[in-house]
Parts: structure tokens; C-alpha cells; sequence
């Protein structure tokens, strides 16, 4: 059947600077450019480009161009072209489209609308490269009173993980992404000392030294969970949902299923690692008690249990529920999440904003008060450390960065996660395309994102005159929000500006 | 000839370290390679459209997944410059490095024979071999500098 698609991109190519290096060509794993040696010309077949740029980025000569199609058919506010492309897509395929990557529909963000106070007069800002700033925080149960001993507060009963900035690194299971990206995560984790996340997948051997920076999780197809995987780690996570496809499982094809991943995932070579939509022994708040305490039994009460969820509409309630089952920190991930395979239609329409439910999810907590029994961590979409101090002015004890950490590792988030090819390296497991990201340099660059958003919060809280993250955290006066509704204000738990 | 054991280095040694694992086989080492012993030391007037292609001193090799550049490894004990005919390959005592002078080349092709790495290259058109000078008058040499993935990396 011919296709109807246009070409998403088209490629430019300036005769006059290319020098036939053919770079473009070996570099492209969608096939795009071609080389004729007869003719001694190259040739771009557009229709096989997703626009990551990495020809662009590699040639040496700055010979190419890759821009959006401008080719359009006749404007339609209604049918965009988003529309009529995947209408074609369906109608050729039959099938579900799939997507990776996060949401990327013009949904309203909340950190856009809401601004950070800063001291005037009344009270003194602070200069953090004068001063000392924290950024330590502790993750897991607080108690509920401190109790003084022997000059000192008796230590809490309640494991508590130690991390130097309040930015940690997101699920992304080894299998999704390369071995090497993985990797790259977990140095720079130890680096700066945060945590990084092993995802579903388990942990590789290659990194069983970076367990005391991992937080491991125990998904719905309990891949590569064991004794020593639970013990070899900083926090054991429960997961529930995913912020881009809220309800859905994981579907890892067999194709990627190579024998390391076989090996680290506990399954046979080749096969489809499925990861059922729920856990099948969660299907109450008493059954998430259960496995929470056993896998407190398994790692002997020594790590805080996490449980994430996708945020959804009775996001507070369940995570009222989750907190009161047993879980030490929870894990709210937005509808802008990443991913690296879901349904299109589940990704842009499922869940809602994480700025609400996280609002909403610190807000019941403290009604309950019992905001100490858990940190609570938000996830899905930060883009700068503006919106991560914002997060913490709504309630967030840390972070999860996915997406940003991987655009530091070279991502140019085409979407095409799914696909198993990654010109970057990151999300693939082909060894020759994995072999594109050198964890020395893919490590030196997270470490220095790590570096410029602490330096960014510690700007920040200078500003308003706090020292430390902890004394922001839910500190919901240094927020105002412009051009939002009464109920949105409402939700966020914030004025708006000039009130 | 020289024999082995005369060539005990005085200075330190810089060397280029190979990263197979890092190699993504993208062959722009050669290109930077031959573009900085180009008269020009200009990518695009070495290799502009209707120019003559000059040959760099690096070659990538690749089967598969593994690939990587090979670049002399002026060795400590260099078989090229024992095997050397004519004296244009020499060790220099103080810096460790092999050179050539393609003035003093028959072009006997011996030190290509000779060398175990195949890291020297045959110029045709000069009728003389080509080897790696570790860029002189370059503080990184032009593959390193250029390498995107760091699979070229300058060891001191």
C-alpha cells in the first residue's frame, strides 16, 4: 500500500561544505542518508528521518540542515496536522501508534504560572557563595516526635536516606536503555551523591557496586527482584504506575531481550518481558500493606520502601492509603512523564498535571498529619531547577529527573524510544548504536547538571532568605500564581499575586 | 640499525589511548587527521568538492559492532625503526615519540612489514609511508581534539 505520510523533516544538505566525510551515513541508525559512490553524491531519503539531529550535531563541516516539513495542506485549527498524520498512520497500520518519551501536547504548566517571593527590606536575603546553603535532605519516615536523650535527639527508628541535593535521577530500567546509559546515571549519581533508579529491569552486574546509590525497584513483572537486589541498594520502590501511561504495563519485545538483559531481568533470551498493567497481588491498599512489609522483612527494616504511582484523579486519597500501608516515601509521576514505549493516546490523555496532584497529595497528607510518616517525591517533566524549587515550595521532599537527564546525556527527544534505535545510545540496546554513549563523558555531563540546578536553588532560596531546602519544603507563601482560576489556586494551596 | 634495549626514553612519553568501547565508528579522526597535515589545516580545503583527497595518518577499523582507530602507538621498543633502511624513522630519546621524515622515505615499505599494529600507512602519491606525529605545534592532537565520543583520549 503507498503511503499517504509526508515526510515529517526534510534535510538540507550545503553542497558546498560537505566534504563526503559520510559520517551522516554511518551515523544514521534510521537509514536516512545514502551515499552514491558512482555519482559521488548523497542523498537523503526524508521519509526515514524522526529529526534527532544527530548528523547535524556530528558533521564537521555544519553542511546540514534538518527542519520540520514545511510543506502543509490547507489550515485546519481542528484537524492539525498531528491529527491528520496519525489518522494516516492508523489507517495504514491498524494498529495502536506507539510513542516514547513524555507528553508533548501544550498542556497548561503550572510552574509557568506561579512565581517565587524574594526578600525585601523586612527581612535579609542571603548570598550563597558567602553563606552556607543546604541542600541535604533525608528521604524515608520521620518520627513523629523527637525525643530528647543524652543530649541529644534519640536517632529515629525509621531508616532515612542521606542525599546532597534534593535532584534524583528516574526509573529507567537497563533493557529501555543501554547498559552504558545506565551506567553514566549511576556514577554521576554517586558523584554528586544522589540516587539513581534501576527501574523494572533489575541491576546489572556490571553495576552491583553502585547499589548503595540505587534505588531498585519491584515492578508488576518482578524482574530481576532477589535477595541480594533488594539488599544491594538505598531504597526499594514499589511501582505502581508511570506518569505517561497511567493503567498500562510494560511491554519489553523479545528483540531487545539480549542475553544480558535475560540475564539481569531473570528470564529466557528472547523473550517479551511483560509487565502486567497491575501488580496481581495489589488490588487493595491492604494488599500493597503486604508487600510493602514483605519486602521490609526481606531488607530486614534497613531501607525505606517507596511506592510510585501515576498521578490521577484521587491521587491524595490513594496516596492517604499508600502512606498508611507502610510506605516510607512516595512517588507522584505527572502526566508529562517519560517513557520509553506507551500508546500515543494513553501518554497525551491519561493522568493529570503533577503541580496539582501534588498539591493535592501534600495538602490531605498534612490534613492527616501524617505528612512526616513519608517523603514524597514528584516526577514528570522538570525542565530547569526553577520548576524543581517550585515543587518544593508545593510540598516535594526531592525530585525525579528523566527526561532532563537524558537530554544532558545527548537526548533530542524524537520519540522514537520505541523503536529500539537510539542515535544518541541512549535507548537502545543494538552495540553498536549503545556504544555511541561513553559513560566518562555521559557521567561528567549529568554531574554537571547536577551541579548548575543546585546552584540555581541555592541562588534561589538565597533570594528568599532560607538557608536550607528543608525549610521551603511546602513553604506554599513563596508562591503566587498568575492568570489561574480560583479553583486551580485553590488545589495549589497558593494566593494569587498581589493578594 | 638501532637495537632494542639502546631505546630507553629519557622524558615523558605522551601518548594517544585507543578506546574500542568508546569508538563509534564515525571515521572523523581520519578526516581531522588529514586535514591538519594538509598545507591548509582546513577541513573544507582539503576536502572541498574538486580537490584532490589528502590521506590522513589514522584508520578506522571495523567488523561489526567493534570498531576503532588505529594510530601509531610509538611503542617503547619500535620495530618500525629497527627495520628501517634508510634512518627516516627515528625514536626521539627525550619525548618517546617514533617520527618519520619523509625526506630520508625510499619507500621500501619495511617499517609497514615490520610494524605489528599496522599503524603505518602507504602514501601513493608521495611514494613514501605516513605515520602519526602526534600533531607537532598542537597542544591535542587534531583526532583527539576532534573526536566526538572521547574514544581518542592524550595520556601524559
Amino acid at each position: 500500500m503507498k503511503s499517504y505520510l509526508p515526510p515529517e523533516f526534510i534535510v538540507e544538505r550545503r553542497e558546498d561544505r560537505c566534504i563526503r566525510c559520510l559520517t551522516c551515513v554511518r551515523q544514521c541508525g534510521f537509514e536516512t542518508h545514502v551515499y552514491d559512490a558512482e555519482e559521488n553524491s548523497l542523498l537523503s531519503r526524508e521519509e526515514l528521518c524522526v529529526g534527532c539531529l544527530r548528523c547535524v550535531t556530528l558533521c564537521p563541516t555544519r553542511a546540514l540542515t534538518v527542519r520540520t516539513n514545511p510543506s502543509e495542506s490547507r489550515p485546519n485549527a481542528n484537524w492539525t496536522r498531528e491529527h491528520l498524520r496519525d489518522v494516516c498512520r492508523q489507517a495504514e497500520s491498524g494498529g495502536v501508534i506507539l510513542t516514547g518519551s513524555g507528553n508533548d501536547k501544550p498542556i497548561r504548566s503550572y510552574w509557568d504560572h506561579l512565581f517565587l517571593n524574594a526578600s525585601q527590606v523586612t527581612n535579609p536575603s542571603i548570598d550563597p557563595l558567602r553563606e552556607p546553603m543546604e541542600l541535604r535532605t533525608y528521604l524515608g519516615r520521620k518520627p513523629d516526635a523527637l525525643e530528647p536523650g543524652e543530649g541529644r535527639a534519640r536517632e529515629s527508628e525509621c531508616p532515612n536516606v542521606r542525599i546532597e541535593t534534593p535532584l534524583l535521577f528516574s526509573a529507567m530500567s537497563f533493557g529501555a536503555i543501554s547498559l552504558q546509559a545506565m551506567q553514566s546515571l549511576a556514577r554521576a549519581a554517586s558523584e554528586y551523591g544522589t540516587l539513581f533508579n534501576t527501574g523494572e529491569g533489575g541491576l546489572p552486574a556490571e553495576l552491583v557496586d553502585y547499589g548503595k546509590v540505587a534505588i531498585v525497584q519491584c515492578a508488576s513483572g518482578r524482574f530481576g527482584v532477589n535477595w541480594e537486589y533488594l539488599n544491594n541498594s538505598a531504597i526499594v520502590e514499589i511501582k505502581i504506575g508511570q506518569g505517561a501511561k497511567p493503567g498500562i504495563g510494560g511491554h519489553l519485545p523479545g528483540e531487545k531481550v539480549l542475553a544480558k538483559v535475560a540475564e539481569t531481568r531473570m528470564i529466557p533470551v528472547g523473550t517479551d518481558a511483560l509487565s502486567p498493567a497491575p501488580q496481581h497481588d495489589i488490588y487493595s491498599i491492604e494488599d500493597l500493606s503486604m508487600l510493602i512489609y514483605a519486602l521490609k522483612e526481606a531488607t530486614s527494616y534497613r531501607k525505606p520502601i517507596s511506592v510510585k504511582i501515576a498521578a490521577v484523579h484521587n491521587a491524595a486519597a490513594i496516596a492517604s492509603g499508600m502512606v498508611r500501608a507502610g510506605a516510607d516515601m512516595i512517588v507522584i509521576d505527572g502526566i508529562r512523564g517519560g517513557t520509553g514505549a506507551a500508546p500515543k493516546l494513553i501518554r497525551d490523555h491519561v493522568g493529570i498535571p503533577i503541580e496539582l496532584a501534588l498539591a493535592a497529595v501534600d495538602t490531605r497528607l498534612r490534613e492527616e498529619g501524617i505528612r512526616n510518616w513519608a517523603s514524597l517525591v514528584a516526577a514528570g517533566g522538570f525542565r530547569s531547577a526553577a520548576d524543581v524549587i517550585k515543587a518544593i515550595a508545593l510540598g516535594a521532599d526531592a525530585v525525579y529527573l528523566g527526561t532532563a537527564a537524558l537530554v544532558a546525556m545527548g537526548c533530542t527527544i524524537c520519540q522514537k524510544c520505541y523503536t529500539g534505535i537510539c542515535n544518541w545510545g541512549i535507548c537502545t540496546n543494538r552495540p553498536e548504536l549503545a556504544k555511541r554513549l561513553n559513560p566518562d563523558v555521559a557521567a561528567r555531563r549529568l554531574v554537571k547538571l547536577l551541579r548548575g540546578w543546585s546552584l540555581d536553588i541555592k541562588e534561589i532560596l538565597g533570594g528568599m532568605g532560607v538557608n536550607a531546602i528543608e525549610s521551603l519544603r511546602g513553604n506554599r507563601l513563596q508562591l503566587r500564581g498568575v492568570g489561574l482560576e480560583e479553583w486551580e489556586l485553590r488545589v495549589l494551596g497558593v494566593k494569587g499575586a498581589g493578594e | 640499525m638501532k637495537k632494542a634495549g639502546e631505546m630507553k626514553r629519557t622524558g615523558a612519553v605522551r601518548k594517544i589511548q585507543i578506546r574500542e568501547e568508546a569508538c563509534i565508528g564515525c571515521h572523523l579522526c581520519e578526516f581531522y587527521c588529514a586535514a591538519e597535515h594538509h598545507p591548509s589545516k582546513d577541513l573544507l580545503k582539503a576536502f572541498g568538492p574538486g580537490r584532490e583527497r589528502p590521506r590522513g595518518r589514522v584508520r578506522v577499523v571495523e567488523e561489526g559492532p567493534v570498531s576503532f582507530a588505529l594510530v601509531c602507538r610509538h611503542c617503547d621498543e619500535p620495530l618500525c625503526v629497527f627495520a628501517c633502511v634508510s634512518g627516516a624513522m627515528e625514536r626521539d630519546l627525550e619525548t618517546g615519540k617514533v617520527i618519520h621524515d619523509p625526506e630520508r622515505c625510499v619507500g621500501c615499505l619495511s617499517c609497514i612489514l615490520a610494524c605489528a599494529n599496522g599503524t603505518i600507512l602507504w602514501d601513493e602519491k608521495r611514494g613514501v609511508v605516513a605515520k602519526c606525529d602526534l600533531c607537532p605545534g598542537r597542544e591535542v592532537p587534531a583526532c583527539v581534539a576532534g573526536c566526538p565520543n572521547e574514544a581518542l583520549i592524550l595520556t601524559e
